[in-house]
């Protein structure tokens, strides 16, 4: 089980999105995403793309005007 | 032996005619993904980091929300790079606007192919109708789509899929033509019936197109970055800073962007690292980046227009402060410019 660390400061949604969604397809089930980022976008965009694919956001904060979420990759189909 | 079910992958938009297409195919068995292309014009995203007032009303991404609703899987696809060229040569050319539709369904069913055959995909639908947009929708032109993008008939197009030849999936049994629609026009009747059919209440139905590209005021903002720049090119920062401020070039070698509230402010603060910027200190008033290279004198101008903007318009001096883009700064003190000397052609 990995622990790894995106980071997608300044980029605009939907690429943070994107970027997830690109780590994501290289990860294991059960392994950990943390994703900082400052488009306040992304605190709807990655849950809603989590819940579609089946991976789950753990936590989510707001430090510094950075908005950190920690996802858990689901199990693929 | 029952026969594992064929899979479809559609472009996504976020708008309600390809949510019913997927539905309509959906509803005959088949597996459907979503695809959905950003090509840094999209109208979806990021437009909801601009404005503050957007803000208390957090903006979904309706492609995302979309699939959400039909309980499919969306892979979203930067083609940010590969789509300049649609941008700068299309085929077909421009429709309104600078909006390459045409070209642009052709480049996106081409690049849904190449994910479709990678993927083990059978088919592509799309939520188009014959007649619904004046060039990438007509009944000639969705042929052209078909051809261009090597597709064939592997595309269908559930919700006018009665008024066009039968395709490879209906021929094959994998999806019943009796079941698909065959609407056609502009009218957005039938699609708002068959949405109250399936339960769907809430859809986004955007105005003009899925993108900036169709917006006049956009368009004219964009061919000045080229006319200015002596060529047709972008990068992603200019496309993005074209969404936002006021855009004003009172001469041919750097045009500013001027925030117009809070938010806009917040949002070109954070471009303040790769542009220089003008900031008035001495008043409140909006933070300006500076697009291309600006001398003594075209930095005067710049900072006259900007003060003239802030709340010491009336003020016989405004002070700002200058910042390269390296961060160095210092301060400028400069007379508002008087309103008749801010020339309209100036304004993009
Ligand atoms: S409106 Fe924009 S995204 Fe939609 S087809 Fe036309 S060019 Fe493409």
């Amino acid at each position: 089980m990995t622990r790894e660390v995106l980071d997608c400061r300044r980029l605009l949604c939907p690429m943070p999105v994107i970027r997830v969604q690109d780590r994501v397809a290289g990860l294991q089930p059960g392994d950990e995403l943390e994703v900082v980022c400052t488009d306040p976008g992304v605190l709807q965009d990655i849950p809603a793309w989590c819940r579609i694919n089946g991976h789950r956001v753990t936590e989510m904060r707001e430090a510094r005007g950075e908005y950190i979420l920690r996802l858990r990759v689901g199990e693929a189909e | 032996m029952i026969a594992t079910p064929r899979k479809a992958v559609a472009l996504v938009s976020g708008g309600l005619d390809s949510m019913l297409a997927v539905k309509v195919v959906q509803e005959q068995g088949v597996h459907v993904e979503g695809i959905n292309f950003f090509t840094g014009f999209c109208v979806e995203g990021h437009t909801h980091a601009i404005r503050k007032k957007d803000r208390k009303k957090p903006k979904r991404n309706n492609a995302l929300w979309v699939a959400e609703q039909l309980g499919i899987k969306l892979h979203i696809i930067d083609i940010v790079e590969e789509y300049k060229e649609v941008v700068f040569n299309p085929k077909y050319g421009y429709g309104a606007n600078l909006n390459p539709c045409l070209d642009c369904k052709i480049f996106m069913v081409k690049k849904a192919k190449e994910w479709m055959e990678a993927h083990g995909f059978d088919f592509i639908i799309t939520g188009e109708v014959v007649g619904q947009r004046p060039k990438s929708q007509r009944r000639d032109t969705l042929p052209v789509v078909q051809r261009d993008s090597g597709i064939g008939d592997r595309l269908l197009r559930p919700l006018c899929a009665k008024n066009l030849p039968p395709t490879l999936p209906e021929r094959e049994g994998w999806v019943d033509r009796e079941r698909l629609y065959d609407f056609s026009g502009r009218t957005r009747k039938p699609q708002i019936a068959l949405a109250r059919r399936f339960g769907i209440e809430d859809y986004a139905q955007p105005a003009g197109g899925c993108c900036f590209l169709t917006d006049a005021q956009y368009s004219a903002k964009l061919q000045d970055l080229w006319s200015a720049r002596g060529a047709k090119e972008y990068e992603m920062d200019d496309i993005m800073l074209l969404k936002v401020g006021r855009h004003i070039r009172p001469a041919p070698e750097f045009k500013l962007i001027v925030s117009r509230e809070e938010g806009e402010g917040n949002f070109l603060q954070g471009y303040r690292y790769r542009y220089p910027s003008l900031k008035t200190v001495s008043h409140a008033g909006p933070l300006a980046l500076i697009d291309g290279t600006v001398d003594e004198a075209g930095l005067e101008l710049a900072a006259r227009i900007v003060a003239r903007y802030s709340q010491g318009k009336s003020a016989p001096e405004v002070e700002l402060e200058f910042r390269d883009a390296e961060g160095a700064s210092r301060t400028l003190k400069v007379a508002p410019l008087p309103p008749h000397e801010l020339k309209r052609e100036w304004m993009l």
